[in-house]
């Protein structure tokens, strides 16, 4: 297997989502080519930072101000007869 | 090496029942659902227009949408998946808004392949991220996913940050399952890329960057 074919495989490894087989022949490229070895494992850990991350999280008093907000407008809509889009 | 543990969802199996509630027009019921995907709609939409304002418009604008639309909701996806759909549509066009100077469209296909090719092969500190302030590192997280190009950004948010499969990633942006693979792979490898020149492991006596 080339580095190229790794490649184009490391999502699908990643999700898991490949036959037994795919993964042996991918887990023997990774047992002796080192930069694939690396890249496949900060990949990785990119993914895990980010979802750990909590960016952008709702304040609490944001939320609560727009749910108000959002709720309301339903109220209104109700009292009017549903929307025709 | 293990593979990525998807993030864990609430259960889903009252949602069929508060969707039917709300569209026989039990608010309270529509606002069980704002209550419980609010905080994913906020983070989807501030992802792809990178501003604050627009994000809170949009969680508005998606909900109310979404209410006005329950009757045309089939329940042939998930609620979530349908609500997102509708979020990344309404995102997207504040992003237009925002730079009518370039076109956003999430059927762009960026460049060639070579843009993903890792030309960094150093490896990372055991644990890079500490290595940072939570401050920092949520700056330099910011920005390196703000670089990636809004369709990029876009499948990586919906698979790897908010724990949508393939499949739900495809039918809430009407893309084919190979577009989401090919996407998702280019964004991780470009994050990866760039995060690379901060957590790379740092010979003794690195000044720190």
């Amino acid at each position: 297997m080339k580095c190229s074919e790794f490649l184009q495989e490391l999502t699908n490894y990643l999700d898991g989502a490949i036959d037994a087989r795919t993964k042996a022949e991918l887990e023997d490229h990774l047992a002796w080519c080192h930069n694939c070895y690396v890249v496949c494992d900060t990949t990785k850990k990119t993914i895990e930072i980010y979802r750990d991350s909590q960016l952008y999280e709702l304040p609490d008093d944001l939320r609560t101000r727009l749910r108000s907000a959002i709720i309301s407008k339903c109220q209104s809509r109700k009292k009017t007869g549903p929307e025709r889009v | 090496m293990s593979t990525i543990q998807p993030r864990v969802g609430e259960p889903v199996s009252d949602e069929l029942a508060l969707v039917q509630a709300a569209k026989g027009g039990d608010v309270g019921a529509f606002e069980e659902l704002v209550r419980r995907y609010d905080r994913n709609v906020f983070r989807i939409a501030q992802h792809i227009t990178q501003n604050r304002e627009d994000a809170e418009d949009v969680v508005q604008d998606a909900f109310l949408k979404a209410y006005g639309n329950l009757q045309q909701f089939q329940g042939q996806s998930k609620f979530y998946t349908w609500l997102v759909r509708i979020a990344v549509n309404e995102a997207l066009m504040k992003l237009r808004r925002r730079r009518p100077e370039r076109t956003v469209s999430l059927d762009e296909d960026v460049k060639t392949e070579d843009d993903s090719l890792p030309r960094e092969v150093a490896d990372w500190s055991p644990n890079p991220e500490q290595q940072y302030s939570q401050a920092e590192l949520r700056d330099i997280l910011t920005r390196t996913i703000q670089g990636l190009p809004p369709s990029f950004r876009t499948v990586f948010v919906l698979r790897d940050v908010e724990g949508l499969s393939t499949e739900e990633t495809a039918d809430a942006l009407d893309l084919s399952i190979p577009a989401v693979k090919s996407r998702l792979l280019r964004a991780r490898l470009q994050l990866r890329e760039r995060l690379s020149r901060y957590f790379r492991k740092r010979e003794s006596g690195d000044a720190k960057q």
